[in-house]
């Protein structure tokens, strides 16, 4: 292994910036001439109302207050959904106009209705307060099942009964049949608990006019910046994609966040064009917490048929899924096509049914966090089988070993619609139990309870489906876009390389990562490698960051642009070295023409490449730089075991993780020091959705846990020491042979922590967040059941 | 009222004239423009803004400018010395002690105050120390493991 190169723990390239504190968020730029801009925002969940802004527009240092009104006025369209679902009826999802400003109606607290453009934040922020808002409140509905109920309030005569699809996957009658044959069937209703996903950085956004060129510019927190100008460009048509111009510079973590095209960039983009001034708006946390889309939030009821010996005949599945007040970005596709897809689990379950109603609510828009759709899947599947498991007295390792998909069974085509290229769950599964003691658990929970507490052990055996996606299966079902990635090499003359990437690091070490896998690959020295990323004037349109796709997509788009380079290296060589060009080797930095001792650095054919003097310029073209495009042939399937033991104090109800193993198979690894780092927070984040982190609303739709006061973070003291380890069978469609990452932690870690607490607790009547109170209501209403 | 006020920032005399609500986290972003010191909330709580002041660490975010008036403050832009980190800042890089960064001046401030007070600290204190400190990257572990080998280098440990 090369120092720097594939596989090697290298410290982040982009580390020293953020030590130093030097590096270069959205809000840590002011433009010449820059105003601010604060959003005036409903109070009311769900309401018609007029503005009067006379006093806010006469307020010290006030530039403008703009409304839905003058917004309308300019022909501006509104926020879309980029993915069409088709529901049961063969009909596509209701996607009710969402307003960049409401113009006379709003549908959840935090709606934007004005903004207000300043000279400073604070002007800005107290002229908004002066805005006066006359609501006419409307009936309002946050739960789901009353939004669904006969006459419940409406909230889009586009969607009667509040009712955005209802969708099916599987098969319907075989799973009938399943569950006729079944031996035992094991039942159960699980909340998958609504999670605000606060990233540290809170949203930003600067946006700015040029007059003289018709220019826009957009600096700001944004995953993907590509999607942002065509969405603002072809969409909201705030400027055409030629004239305008998005940077996302460094982004403080993004979890899914900050994909979405939202209310408040669009608004800041377009008053800049006019006022004719740069307008610069940084979220404070208040407004992340009802502006920044919501995650999860499902309910379901779960039933798994088993035969006498344990086999999963069948499972079936029946959610609501909330949606907020309106269809958010790629809002629709999480609860459908990224979670029915994943109910076959690691199982060779033979009968699979699943059905989810997307519901609107007067809450805030509810999209893709991290996982997106796949920690709900591996919710329902991992809880119910564990149910099972102590349901029917069968070891809940030796009931998931029994029903896996046996490692020769690759590629495994399953019953909802996707085919697992690679996998060995025994392996991963043996591996945790090891890690975990397992065996030695029994005397662990003796030795506690002699201690008073209770002691419970729980494991997720989770899947994910990764590398988001190959274009052909999304546009089928529905996806407005194709999701392939883009890669630029360009050799300098002086032997250094650029690397362009579609893809957006916001954490991820993308600088370091696609560096190592440059340099290894091309023999160029790691500190020679420069990516470039975030950028829509210099990287080839990409797609973004987000479904753990940069390395498994962005990656291999950069071997394809590698594998041009090479090519073309190859000929230049030959050329060269008065060689022929089937004689041209390239290994290790050096083309070597076989059988002889001539050899041409990369780097010399880069400056030759650039200093054609004697070139036959009609067989060899100058320079050197080639982008790459690449569209996956399959999604990548990450998979793994996660083991989570707690100790739960019955007496106050808290609970600790005393012990957490994951062994996960993301196939090929390039820097094993940052994939680490990436399943520690992803389980973090699992452990938060398990233990601390819930959004409520009370039944009118106010929220309730809007700061972080309200709303339990996990904090450093929260959370245990974490045995990490790998487990690899490559991904056998890509050429790096990886799977991805990034979501892992967050898919595996709530049922890990859910089946450990209720095996602790002895009753599975407990939902996530498993705060103190909770637990301790189980314990009680289990000793008065009891008693 | 306007106000002036003069300090000492990362070693170097400065004045300003500041509003009686700025607050010290807006005077070192938006006067002084040392934008390593992150607002990551409203409510004191995420630790984004801790800097040093008179040697202590402070949540820039919770103190009025003018308070900071004749106090010595120290951000994360004046631990590098020479262009070298700090040992603490050399321990979240060896550590992967940071994602985003976006909390990382926060931490490494907040923990260079824990080892003034405490020079050897355990997981366990340093875990507790943290209290006033999100991260939603790393799940803390390799923050801890970075901040036990940067307490380890300061006193002279390899
Ligand atoms: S900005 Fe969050 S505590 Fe200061
Ligand atoms: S590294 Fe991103 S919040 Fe801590």
């Amino acid at each position: 292994m090369a120092e720097n190169g594939i596989g090697a723990a290298v410290p982040r390239t982009e580390d020293h910036r953020f030590l130093t504190g030097t590096g270069d968020y959205t809000d840590d730029t002011n433009l010449p001439h820059q105003t601010y801009a604060a959003f005036v925002r409903s109070t009311h969940p769900h309401a018609t109302f007029t503005l009067d802004t006379s006093a806010a527009a006469a307020a010290p240092g006030v530039v403008a207050v703009l409304t839905g009104a003058d917004f309308a006025a300019d022909g501006k369209g509104s926020l879309i959904c980029g993915w069409a679902v088709t529901g049961k009826d063969g009909e596509p999802h209701k996607a009710p106009p969402h307003p960049v400003l409401a113009a006379d109606t709003v549908r959840h607290v935090g709606d934007a209705m004005a903004i207000v453009v300043a000279e400073s934040a604070r002007a800005a922020r107290d002229a908004a307060e002066q805005v006066e808002v006359d609501y006419s409140p409307l009936p309002a509905v946050a739960s789901m099942r009353e939004a669904l109920a006969d006459g419940a309030p409406q909230i889009h005569a586009e969607a009667p009964g509040n009712l955005c699809y209802d969708w099916e996957i599987g098969d319907r009658a075989a799973t009938d049949e399943a569950f006729a044959r079944a031996h035992h069937v094991t039942r159960l209703d699980l909340v998958n608990n609504r999670l605000i996903p606060n990233a540290m950085e809170p949203r930003a956004a600067i946006g700015d006019y040029n007059p003289a060129s018709g220019n826009y510019t957009l600096r700001l927190t944004s995953q993907n910046p590509h999607v942002h100008r065509l969405v603002l460009a072809a969409f909201v048509q705030i400027a055409p994609e030629h004239k305008l111009h998005v940077i996302a510079p460094d982004v403080g973590g993004g979890f899914g966040s900050k994909i979405f095209i939202y209310q408040e960039e669009t608004a800041v983009l377009w008053a800049a064009g006019r006022i004719g001034r740069p307008v610069k708006w940084t979220a404070d946390r208040s407004e992340s917490f009802v502006a920044d889309a919501h995650g999860r939030d499902h309910e379901s009821h779960v039933e798994l048929a088993l035969d006498a010996d344990g086999r999963f005949l069948g499972l079936r599945v029946s959610t609501l899924a909330n949606m907020g007040a309106y269809l958010s970005t790629f809002a629709s596709c999480v609860p459908s096509y990224l979670y029915g897809t994943l109910m076959q689990g690691q199982y060779t379950t033979g009968a699979i049914y699943c059905e989810v109603k997307a519901v609107f609510t007067n809450t805030t828009p509810v999209d893709a966090l991290r996982g997106a759709g796949r920690p709900e899947a591996t919710y329902v599947v991992e809880r119910i089988v564990d149910r099972a498991a102590h349901e029917t007295g069968i070891d809940p390792a030796e009931l998931r070993r029994r029903n896996f998909i046996p490692s020769d069974a690759f590629p495994y085509p399953t019953q909802v619609a996707l085919e697992y290229d690679s996998g060995n769950y025994a392996l991963a599964l043996d591996r945790a139990l090891e890690l975990a003691d397992y065996a030695g658990f029994d005397a662990r929970r003796a030795e506690a309870g002699a201690r008073g507490k209770l002691r419970g052990i729980g494991l997720s055996a989770y899947i994910e489906a990764c590398g988001i996606a190959p274009s052909q299966v999304v546009g089928s079902l529905g996806a407005g876009v194709g999701l392939w990635e883009s890669g630029g090499i360009r050799f300098n003359p002086t032997g250094n390389v650029l690397v362009y990437t579609g893809s957006h690091s916001h954490g991820q070490g993308h600088e370091t990562t696609f560096a190592q896998l440059v340099s290894d690959y091309l023999g160029v020295p790691f500190e020679n490698v420069e990516v470039v990323h975030g950028d829509t004037e210099k990287t080839p349109f990409g797609m973004g960051t987000y479904g753990s796709r940069s390395l498994a997509v962005g990656g291999s788009a950069l071997v394809k642009a590698m594998d041009k380079v090479i090519a073309k290296g190859r000929k230049i060589a030959a050329f060269s070295l008065e060689a022929s060009e089937e004689d041209v080797e390239f290994s290790g930095g050096d083309f070597t023409v076989a059988g002889t001792d001539k050899r041409m650095n990369i780097a010399e054919v880069a400056f030759s490449a650039y200093v054609p003097h004697n070139y036959p310029l009609d067989e060899l073209e100058p320079g050197l730089e080639e982008t790459g495009f690449y569209d996956p042939a399959n999604f990548t399937f990450p998979a793994g075991t996660h083991v989570c033991e707690v100790e739960v104090d019955p007496e106050t109800g808290v609970t600790e993780i005393v012990n957490w193993v994951a062994v996960d198979d993301f196939g090929n690894v390039i820097n094993p020091m940052i994939v680490e780092g990436q399943v520690h927070g992803g389980v973090a984040h699992g452990i938060g959705q398990a233990l601390l982190e819930g959004c409520t609303y009370d039944a009118g739709g106010q929220l309730l846990t809007g700061s972080f006061m309200d709303y339990t973070m996990p904090r450093a003291d929260d959370l245990p020491d974490m045995t990490v380890d790998t487990t690899c069978t490559p991904c056998p469609h890509n050429p790096l042979g990886v799977k991805g990452c990034g979501e892992a932690g967050a898919i595996a870690a709530p049922a890990a922590v859910m089946n450990a607490v209720t095996h602790a607790l002895g009753t599975s009547a407990i939902d996530m967040p498993a705060t103190p109170q909770a637990v301790w209501r189980a314990l009680g209403s289990q000793s008065q059941a009891r008693a | 009222m306007p106000v002036d006020i003069s300090l000492n920032v990362n070693g170097k005399a400065v004045s300003a004239q500041v509003e009686d609500r700025t607050l010290l986290v807006e005077l070192l972003r938006e006067n002084l423009r040392l934008t390593g010191t992150h607002v990551g909330c409203d409510t004191s709580q995420c630790g984004a803004c801790v800097v040093h002041v008179d040697g202590r660490s402070v949540k820039a975010c919770t103190m009025l400018a003018r308070q900071a008036q004749g106090a010595a403050v120290t951000t994360i832009e004046g631990l590098a010395e020479d262009g070298k980190l700090h040992p603490m800042q050399e321990a979240f890089r060896e550590n992967h002690g940071l994602q985003c960064g976006f909390c990382t001046p926060g931490m490494v401030m907040s923990a260079l105050d824990l080892v003034a007070r405490n020079p050897d600290p355990s997981g366990a204190e340093v875990r507790e120390w943290l209290e006033g400190n999100l991260c939603r990257c790393t799940g803390y572990h390799n923050i801890v493991k970075s901040i036990l080998a940067g307490a380890n280098a300061m006193r002279g440990g390899s």
